[in-house]
């Protein structure tokens, strides 16, 4: 018991003393999730709503592809994307390997299936006579697309807090294609586990206290922008 | 040469393509819409198979059928939200092919659901949608969305979110979102079918008011024959996907036109009448210049129409003694006419006005019934259904 309650005033310390080391895992961990949710949504909304209207042969399979990707097993990702990269690997010569830019490469494609399949079930959720008052409405197609995901913009932030939530908090990623580099790619969740490793528990604590707090925040902030204007 | 180009400046001006401002001469039955052989399939079964279907500008058509007969498809497909296996539409005089430039057509046309589906937005920004797609501009939006929601009485609610609305108040809106529009041609797919009984006609009455007031041609779909008799010019009866019967609603009423349609309308006895006296509940009618008892409460001077089913009808000898029932209604009548119905003769009677009526063939032999015999027609006031009607039709 001790272990925790003094690793727990050595990690309140630490942060409030704003840590240098702590605060450049913390920025890395936010430019690199942030960035890999932002791809994701760009490639992954109109890949959902696409799914989500059109109506072509196999599409139920490719539904259900995607969302057997949203259980995606970062560790997986890690390995096909370090594959990848190699030396000698068909996309070595782009030199990536252990940079922040293939941890967003990693972690984009671990919250793509994620925002795509959340995506189509936010449409498929809306009344489907919808689409036909839109239409008789005078509507564009592409007005039309803008106006059904506006309908369904609180599942459609339901599916960014999820994309966001997954990879924030994922390691295998990570830690394969990152490499856990100091100063260079060392994000919150890699360096929690090499502190527990070296048994500075202190430092693990406060950066797993900084990762909750980090998810609760986001969160919060989307959940806020969710319930805004709901009045009963 | 003038009505060519008062016709394509009137389209540029946005004005309705109807337009009876006395700018354009068109005769007085000038078709807004008409459509031959449109079929639609689903799944081998043929769900739409229209014939002929012409539009009239200015009118309200009303589309009855029991539910399953393919009259939301129908309005689907005029408004090519759905595309038909065939036919073809000639809206306002230009044929509409089907790799026509859809949405400007859908522009000229606007369609209100069964269900209100507003936006989850506010009452206001629901009833400008349709503006803003057609990228009016904003000062324009605010005036008309203003007008539009006072006229259907639901001004005050303009800053709340849609979904905290009624029922009732929530088709107020989508109407209004319709009627913002100031569409060539208003469908509506039997938009009162969810609604409860008062909220119903209150809200069936102001949109009387407001089509004939802006004299929207209209087609409206329903399930409901009284809602399809206070508000259609005409009335077009679809079963099994075809438009079996289409005309005034006296003739579709009291004459259809096949076994089918009769069981679906009911046979009835519709007749136009006016209010001639009213007070304590009952009205005083004059039907074809006769005087007809009614259990109702309209104004004097109010246009109606006469609803009178032939099992309330009983029919006695000149020479019998005054039958001792309460029946104030006792009209002398002449037979005009006896066909079969089933166990019973189906009578045609002249009464000044015609009627028609039932009979038991074994009565009608014990009366010595026959076309040409005398007799009288008596029904009680309570009987007689009113349907009022718009003063000065007809």
């Amino acid at each position: 018991m001790d272990l925790i309650w003094e690793g727990l005033g050595q990690a309140f310390w630490l942060i409030i003393r704003g840590d240098p080391e702590m605060l450049r895992v913390l920025l890395l961990s936010l430019q690199v999730s942030g960035s890999a949710t932002a791809l994701s949504l760009v490639l992954g909304i109109p890949a959902g709503t696409f799914l989500a209207l059109s109506h072509f042969p196999g599409r139920r399979v490719i539904v259900s592809l995607v969302n057997t990707g949203m259980g995606l097993p970062p560790v997986v990702v890690g390995l096909f994307v370090t594959i990848m990269l190699w030396r000698n690997g068909p996309l070595g010569l782009l030199h990536i390997l252990y940079t922040p830019t293939a941890m967003v490469i990693a972690q984009c494609i671990i919250a793509a299936p994620i925002v795509t399949g959340l995506t189509v079930a936010a449409i498929q959720q809306l009344n489907p006579k919808l689409h036909l008052q839109i239409l008789a409405l005078g509507a564009t197609r592409p007005q039309m697309v803008w106006l059904l995901l506006r309908e369904a913009r609180l599942p459609l932030l339901a599916a960014v807090m999820a994309g966001f939530g997954g990879v924030i908090s994922e390691i295998g990623a990570s830690m394969m294609v990152g490499g856990n580099i100091m100063r260079q790619t060392r994000v919150l969740t890699t360096a929690t586990v090499m502190e527990t490793s070296k048994g500075n528990f202190a430092m693990a604590i406060a950066l797993s206290v900084i990762l909750l707090v980090l998810v609760y925040l986001v969160n919060l902030s989307l959940t806020l922008i969710q319930q805004r204007k709901r009045p009963l | 040469m003038r009505g060519g180009i008062v016709e394509i400046w009137s389209r540029f001006a946005g004005r309705p393509a109807c337009s009876t401002l006395g700018l354009v001469d068109r005769p007085a039955d000038a078709n807004l819409l008409a459509a031959r052989h449109l079929v639609v399939r689903r799944a081998g079964r043929t769900i739409l198979d229209v014939a002929e279907l012409s539009i009239r500008c200015g009118e309200i058509l009303a589309i009855i059928g029991p539910n399953g007969a393919g009259k939301s498809t129908l309005l689907k497909v005029l408004a090519l939200l759905q595309r038909p296996e065939q036919g073809e539409i000639v809206f306002d005089g230009v044929k509409v092919s089907p790799r026509a430039d859809l949405v400007s057509y859908r522009r000229r046309i606007a369609m209100v659901f069964q269900e209100p589906l507003l936006f989850d937005t506010t009452v206001f920004k629901n009833v400008a949608s349709g503006l803003e797609l057609r990228g009016v501009a904003r000062r324009e939006i605010k005036r008309r969305v203003a007008e539009w929601l006072e006229r259907f009485g639901v001004a005050g609610l303009a800053k709340r979110a849609a979904h905290t609305l009624s029922g009732g108040e929530a088709q107020r809106v989508s109407l209004a979102r319709a009627f913002v529009l100031q569409p060539d041609l208003l469908l509506l797919d039997e938009p009162f079918a969810s609604l409860d009984q008062p909220t119903r006609f209150s809200l069936l009455a102001d949109l009387e008011a407001l089509l004939r007031e802006t004299g929207t041609t209209t087609v409206f779909v329903t399930h409901d024959r009284t809602e399809a008799l206070t508000i259609g010019d005409r009335i077009g009866v679809m079963i099994d996907g075809r438009i079996l019967d289409l005309g005034e609603p006296e003739r579709v009423f009291a004459a259809p036109a096949s076994a089918e349609v009769a069981s679906f309308v009911g046979v009835e006895n519709i007749l136009p009448g006016q209010v001639a006296a009213s007070g304590d509940g009952l009205v005083l009618i004059d039907v074809a210049g006769q005087a007809m008892h009614a259990v109702a409460s309209p104004p004097k001077g109010q246009a109606v129409l006469v609803c009178l089913r032939p099992e309330d009808i009983t029919l006695t000898l000149p020479t019998d003694s005054p039958s001792p029932s309460s029946a104030r209604n006792l009209f002398p009548a002449v037979i005009t006419r006896l066909t079969p119905f089933g166990a019973q003769w189906r009578a045609s009677l002249d009464c000044g006005f015609p009627i028609m009526t039932i009979v038991t063939k074994r009565s009608a032999q014990e009366m010595g019934l026959q076309p040409g015999s005398r007799v009288v027609a008596s029904f009680k006031a309570s009987a007689v259904h009113l349907i009022q009607r718009e003063n000065g039709e007809k």
